[in-house]
């Protein structure tokens, strides 16, 4: 590869030289200014300013009455607060756990030189595709009680069979592990895949020269070995657990009543359709200290892990 | 070969083995079936008369396929309070998705660039600060956001959608190139740099021409993060500028006269269809996005 064409090869002299010089010294950072700009303003200001929002009484339109920590005790003092927030507890829970479980069963499964491995993988990564919006919308066709899986059921002939958690308010939330799981358990399947991939053959032969049989090689010497993976696979899961909001909507629209909220649909319900923009924001602040809770330990041990290397 | 090259393998010639291997398959196809079912049922549903769907099994082959429904979900069915279809709306998210998506991966491949070939006291900072955007909960920004494209003149508008997917894409896009530029050999570009060639000169020359595998990445992640987002489409948008994912829950929830659920499903798999064909077509780019920075090779 050469330069020999074009103005900026042949320097010219005195002071033109430098101020191109001095052009290309500056450009780089005038390239990442917009973004930077972006960034404090839309990320950083941002945040600042609901927190801001969350300090004032805000209703209908944002004021600056500033009432102090008002609105974080009236959201502790709201019963649906404390509804989505157990609700997060639970869903964020089973999904995580069920979704680590099945994708690390399939992609040990998966890794046992399977003919069809590509074929069956794009099956069990594609629901990642879809928008919740659509997953939604499928199950909630699927759990229909009159249309669904219950109707199928009966109509093989198990009169008494019944699967109607869509319309029972204990039971809406795992409606939505459910559909939660399906869509996003075959991404972890394909993480712990890529881990998999990335173990060093020789210590599975020493292991098995030691005479291990092949469950205990599993359990003893590479899943320790997929820590990572685990890791990662528990920070993206419950990164998507908080944010949870569209498969809420279109699964079962926090109902029955307000039994499957979420805070993710109990900040955009007060936020924007029942003018509470103060107790909107407060919930909002509380969610990014979720995501603070979770991002923290990940990114300490990441560095960490790096300063080690 | 011994067998014991099978590392890690259910691979022994005995009859137990091969039991197990058949069990084994028997499972991968049993969940590849699960993951499977919802699809098949959408596809069908959205091909049965309204007849054969009050009465009938979920899994029931349609008698008397149609595609009615579809036509019926394009243009005619009712999205809330009026009743044209989602067409309109799917076109809309193509006039969203297009612009963001190629401004944020121009954007992000300008910001790993210049971080990864022409680092600078802070750069890493830069880097650090700028990829904290990758990880808010968007509820945080959803207020203020609201406010800003209001004095922007850009409320319900398809620009200021592409605004907040472009504002809220390039911390990705930026991690997807800063993470590919910084394996590319230095020794390259300070060979340039002695030879006299600038900034853009390089980008262009020597980045950009192995850049391909990235951009697709960068543009199938964003493309994908975009066409299916609700929270900012349903928030940011007006009556005509809304999003498909949006019309699409409307139209599901519009309680006018009989529930069509093949409609529903129809308007579903059209949704669904643009990201699932990009998945079909390029799914090792697509898994690559997803993993990107997840897994550290």
């Amino acid at each position: 590869m050469t330069f020999t064409t074009g103005s900026a090869t042949a320097a010219p002299p005195g002071r033109s030289r430098s101020l191109s010089a001095r052009f290309q010294h500056w450009l780089p950072k005038l390239v990442l200014a917009p973004s930077v700009a972006i960034s404090l303003f839309f990320v950083y200001g941002f945040m600042i300013w609901t927190f801001i929002l969350s300090l004032t009484n805000s209703r209908m339109l944002p004021s600056y009455d500033f009432v102090g920590f008002g609105q974080y005790a009236r959201l502790m003092a709201n019963e649906r607060w404390w509804v989505a927030a157990s609700n997060l507890a639970v869903f964020g829970g089973l999904f995580v756990a069920l979704c680590l479980v099945i994708g690390a069963g399939l992609a040990i499964l998966l890794d046992q030189r399977i003919r069809q491995e590509g074929f069956l993988r794009t099956l069990y990564l594609y629901p990642m595709a879809l928008s919740f919006i659509v997953t939604g919308v499928v199950w909630k066709w699927l759990l229909n009680p009159g249309l669904g899986i219950q109707a199928m059921v009966r109509d093989w002939g198990f009169e008494s069979f019944t699967f109607d958690w869509l319309v029972r308010p204990e039971m809406a939330v795992y409606t939505l592990v459910i559909a939660a799981v399906w869509q996003a358990s075959g991404f972890v399947m394909a993480l712990f895949l890529a881990g998999l991939r990335g173990i060093d053959d020789e210590i599975i032969k020493a292991a098995q020269l030691d005479g291990a049989s092949l469950p205990r090689i599993y359990a003893r010497v590479i899943l320790p070995c997929l820590r990572p993976v685990v890791f990662s696979a528990v920070m993206i899961l419950s990164h998507i657990a908080i944010k949870s909001f569209d498969l809420v909507v279109a699964l079962t629209g926090g109902g029955p009543g307000y039994s499957s909220d979420l805070p993710a649909t109990f900040m955009y319900a007060h936020a924007f359709t029942r003018a509470q923009i103060g107790l909107g924001s407060a919930s909002a602040m509380l969610m990014l200290g979720g995501v603070l809770a979770i991002l923290v330990p990940y990114l300490y041990s990441e560095l960490r892990s790096k300063r080690h290397e | 070969m011994s067998e014991r090259t099978a590392v890690g393998v259910i691979r022994r010639r005995t009859p137990g083995a091969r039991a197990l291997r058949v069990l084994l398959y028997a499972v991968l196809f049993a969940a590849a079936l699960a993951y499977l079912l919802p699809l098949v049922v959408m596809v069908m549903t959205s091909i049965k008369p309204l007849s054969e769907i009050t009465p009938g099994n979920l899994l029931a082959l349609p008698e008397a396929p149609t595609l009615a429904p579809w036509i019926k979900a394009w243009g005619e069915a009712c999205t809330g309070m009026r009743c044209e279809g989602v067409g309109g709306y799917f076109w809309n998210s193509i006039a969203i998705v297009v612009p963001a998506v190629a401004i944020s991966t121009m954007v992000g491949a300008l910001n790993g660039y210049a971080l990864t070939k022409w680092r600078f006291k802070g750069s890493e900072l830069i880097f650090a600060l700028m990829l904290f955007g990758c990880f808010i909960p968007f509820q945080v920004v959803l207020l203020p956001m609201a406010q800003t494209l209001g004095w922007l003149g850009l409320a319900s508008s398809r620009s200021g959608l592409v605004l907040v997917h472009v504002v809220f894409g390039i911390a990705f896009t930026t991690l997807f190139f800063r993470n590919f530029y910084v394996a590319i050999p230095d020794e390259l570009v300070s060979a340039a740099k002695l030879d006299g060639a600038g900034f853009l000169r390089i980008f262009w020359r020597i980045l950009l021409p192995v850049s391909a595998p990235i951009i697709v990445v960068s543009v199938i992640w964003q493309f994908t993060q975009i066409w299916n987002d609700f929270l900012f489409g349903v928030a940011y948008s007006g009556h005509d500028t809304q999003p498909v994912t949006v019309a699409l829950n409307n139209l599901v929830n519009t309680s006018t006269g009989a529930k069509e659920y093949n409609v529903d499903m129809a308007a579903a798999m059209i949704a669904a269809l643009p990201t699932l064909v990009v998945y079909v077509l390029a799914g090792k780019y697509f898994v690559r996005g997803l993993t990107a920075g997840a897994v550290k090779g």
